[in-house]
């Protein structure tokens, strides 16, 4: 490296760059910190765009209020998507790349410079794909299936976005290898960076795939390409649209054990498991455009069968692996802190006051019971029939995207204003109650578009009574319960998510400075009392019964809601 | 800490605790599971999506579909006159969609097993058979040839599920079933 300074002067120039923290020891670089807190500051402002839109979605879809009109709901419902599903979650996990290289591995940015560009890039390409579609004529959804044709900033925008993603990308692995040249860690690199790893991976073939496919459709919007094949077009989208949604889950996971690490000193139950599960989410997670293509045409069963389940559900065994290793790493540590009573003294007493803990454990419960299940009979190929297109994919990826990564981000937030920021959280009993408010609101938000998409009804739909239609249809009662119930808890999450914002924007803006002996309110857990500290970790000792109990009750629903929809789908009309 | 290096370096060679390797393994022969749940239903059950797929003008669609309208037509229906359809039992029925329709309405009979050619006009539609609830996606220039076999009487709608634009939700169409040997 040859920004490595090797005077003594410039040795301590780079000295006086870093700060310790006061909470986690870790060595925290100026100029990576002013950048995680830039993209952090852009992600929430994305969020809380994306969120307001996300509600006014569902008080449209409750059809006894019935809130926009057609023309404008479908707008809504576009830029819903693109400020929730990318901005929002991107920005978040370029701070998370940051944090997860720099901070941890206490070592300096890669390139501030070009950050600040891929900052700008992205700040700049939301900006131009947000106008494209307040104009009105790029109402086409996230997803912007050709030949339906946006105008053509829609694509340069997000081709922008990309870019300046892809930049930030680059500076994390660059960041990498700059800890290893400076030798700022020893041994491997921490599990929580493995996991950014993984993601950063993820997201490099996530970019690509987007480039190869939205560079074309630019071209085509503005009539430099004739045509471009919709069948192609849906399978390499999607190698961006739902491998972006995979950095999601690798960045997310490592969050769980980030938070785990820093507020109860969790120490994950085997680096090794752990890791090759990561390793799982690498090689298997991209083949997932299949998912989408179950019921298209064109395409061999062999391929979908063996795209959809990720080579043999291999994806889906790491996501199991990390749903016990990590209520198994947290009980483990709760146990050395002598809370060994019964099967779940380790649960009781866990900080659940602490938010960003009840907000991780949240994220985790709802991430595998709906996101995760609903998600692997969703992507089972003739399953998909009765499903595809229906409200069971946004109840779905509400589950996985809102209740897994957004959860999880909300509550990797409460450590990031004292360790980053060095504000003390505002309004601390609001923040106790946020993530339950957030994550019931969004559990209901998604079970009830399971329900409704179980009934049939379609998504992206602005009116189920098809009133204007030339042909009557009606859905069953039930379903419009379901949108009905969809609605309050969407309003329930509403409220949570503004609480959110409320909070760190006023503890970004007024907090009271953390000083060096910590914050008021502490972040970690109280230390173990003397001489209950065991060692934990080798094969030998470990006892988790409160984890196996979670797991086989994860594990029976599972099998049992797998084979009710076999069962469903056996009374179809026969079709071959 | 998951946040500092694990303390050996070289964790390849760390001992898996045993109730971790439970887990695994059961979590590994579930996946195997409804791995072959997929390919076994491919063999024994009766709904598989039908892959016997053609490329064709959308021209050339229309054509075949309104041929197959003169040719069989037995009314109208909806407030657009939408014509019906009765398909000889057995035989090649053809939906097409457009924006903002499904053309035209297909009479069939219960328990007679049908070839069903779909294909899209102009953009992307999504055939949405309902309360059967079935649904596939429909391409322009792809024509997708699906054997069905009604198993009950009634009238069924196609929502389009797709998102096609503004008159999207106006975009419905319908199947009739009928018992066999009656009119419907």
């Amino acid at each position: 490296m040859a920004a490595v300074a090797t005077g003594a002067s410039g040795l301590a120039a780079l000295a006086a760059r870093f700060r310790t923290c006061p909470i986690t020891g870790l060595k925290i670089e100026a100029a990576a910190e002013t950048l995680i807190k830039a993209n952090a500051v852009a992600a929430v402002v994305f969020l809380a765009i994306g969120g307001a839109l996300g509600l006014l979605v569902a008080l449209t879809r409750w059809q006894a209020v019935h809130l926009l009109g057609p023309d404008t709901f479908y707008l809504v419902l576009t830029a819903h998507g693109i400020n929730a599903l990318l901005l929002w979650v991107i920005f978040f996990e370029v701070a998370v790349l940051y944090f997860a290289s720099a901070v941890v591995l206490n070592c300096r940015l890669a390139t501030p410079q070009l950050a600040w560009v891929a900052f700008l890039l992205m700040v700049l390409g939301s900006l131009t794909v947000n106008w494209a579609v307040l104009q009105g004529d790029s109402s086409v959804m996230f997803t912007s299936y050709v030949p339906m044709q946006a105008s053509p900033l829609f694509y340069l925008g997000l081709i922008l976005f990309a870019v300046g993603a892809l930049i930030a990308v680059l500076i994390f692995f660059g960041t990498l290898v700059i800890a290893r040249e400076e030798k700022t860690f020893e041994g491997s690199v921490p599990l929580v960076t493995f996991g950014a790893i993984a993601a950063a991976v993820i997201a490099v073939f996530t970019i690509a795939s987007g480039a190869i496919i939205l560079v074309p459709t630019f071209l085509w919007s503005l009539g430099y390409v004739r045509h471009i094949d919709s069948i192609m077009y849906k399978l390499v989208w999607w190698g961006m649209g739902h491998s972006s949604q995979q950095i999601n889950v690798a960045a997310h996971v490592a969050v769980w054990y980030l938070i785990a690490a820093v507020v109860l000193g969790a120490k994950p139950i085997s680096e090794k498991v752990g890791r090759i599960a990561f390793l799982f989410y690498l090689v298997f997670l991209p083949i997932a455009a299949a998912h989408h293509m179950l019921v298209e045409p064109g395409l061999s069963a062999e391929w979908k069968v063996f795209n959809t389940s990720y080579a043999m559900y291999l994806a889906v065994l790491g996501s199991m692996i990390h749903g016990m290793a990590v209520p198994g790493a947290i009980e483990a540590a709760q146990r050395a802190r002598g809370y060994t009573n019964g099967v779940f003294e380790w649960l009781r007493k866990a900080p659940w006051d602490n938010p960003a803990f009840s907000g991780m454990f949240l994220s985790l419960v709802l991430f595998g019971f709906l996101g995760g299940i609903s998600g692997v009979v969703l992507g089972a190929e003739q399953l998909n029939i009765m499903m595809h297109n229906t409200l069971y994919v946004p109840g779905h990826f509400h589950g996985t995207v809102v209740a897994g990564t957004t959860l999880a981000f909300m509550a990797v937030t409460y450590l990031v204003l004292p360790v980053i920021f060095r504000r003390e959280v505002m309004f601390p009993k609001l923040a106790r109650w946020q993530p339950w408010l957030f994550g019931i609101g969004v559990a209901g938000t998604s079970l009830f578009m399971l329900g409704a998409g179980t009934l049939g009804v379609s998504r992206r739909h602005w009116d189920i009574t098809f009133a204007d239609a030339p042909l009557g249809f009606e859905y069953p009662p039930t379903a419009f319960l379901m949108l009905g119930l969809n609605g309050i808890f969407a309003i329930l999450a509403a409220v949570g998510g503004a609480l959110y914002i409320v909070i760190t924007g006023a503890s970004v803006l007024f907090g009271a400075r953390v000083g060096p002996e910590g914050p008021k309110t502490p972040i970690t857990a109280a230390p173990a009392a003397a001489g209950v500290v065991g060692r934990y970790g080798s094969a030998g000792t470990l006892h988790l019964p409160g984890t196996y109990v979670l797991v086989a009750v994860f594990f029976v629903s599972f099998v049992l809601y797998y084979f009710v929809n076999w069962r469903y789908l056996s009374e179809l009309w026969p079709m071959g | 800490m998951a946040v500092h290096p694990p303390e050996s370096r070289v964790w390849w060679n760390e001992p898996i605790p045993k109730g971790e390797l439970v887990w695994v393994t059961a979590a590994f022969l579930w996946g195997v599971v409804m791995f072959v749940m997929m390919i076994w239903w491919h063999l024994e059950g009766r709904q598989n999506l039908s892959t016997e797929v053609y490329r064709i003008d959308p021209e050339v669609f229309r054509a075949r579909v309104e041929a197959f309208v003169a040719q069989h037509k037995v009314g109208e229906e909806g407030t657009t006159g939408i014509p019906i359809v009765r398909v000889p039992p057995g035989g090649d029925a053809y939906m097409l969609g457009r924006l903002w329709e499904w053309w035209p309405v297909l009479e069939l009979e219960k328990g007679s097993t049908y070839r069903l050619h779909l294909s899209s006009l102009d953009w992307q539609h999504g055939f949405s058979l309902q309360p059967v609830n079935m649904n596939i996606q429909i391409h322009p220039g792809i024509e997708h040839v699906i054997t069905i076999t009604p198993t009950e009487a009634g009238v069924f709608s196609v929502v389009c599920n797709e998102f096609c634009g503004v008159g999207h939700h106006q975009m419905i169409g319908r199947i009739r079933v009928v018992e066999p040997g009656r009119k419907g």
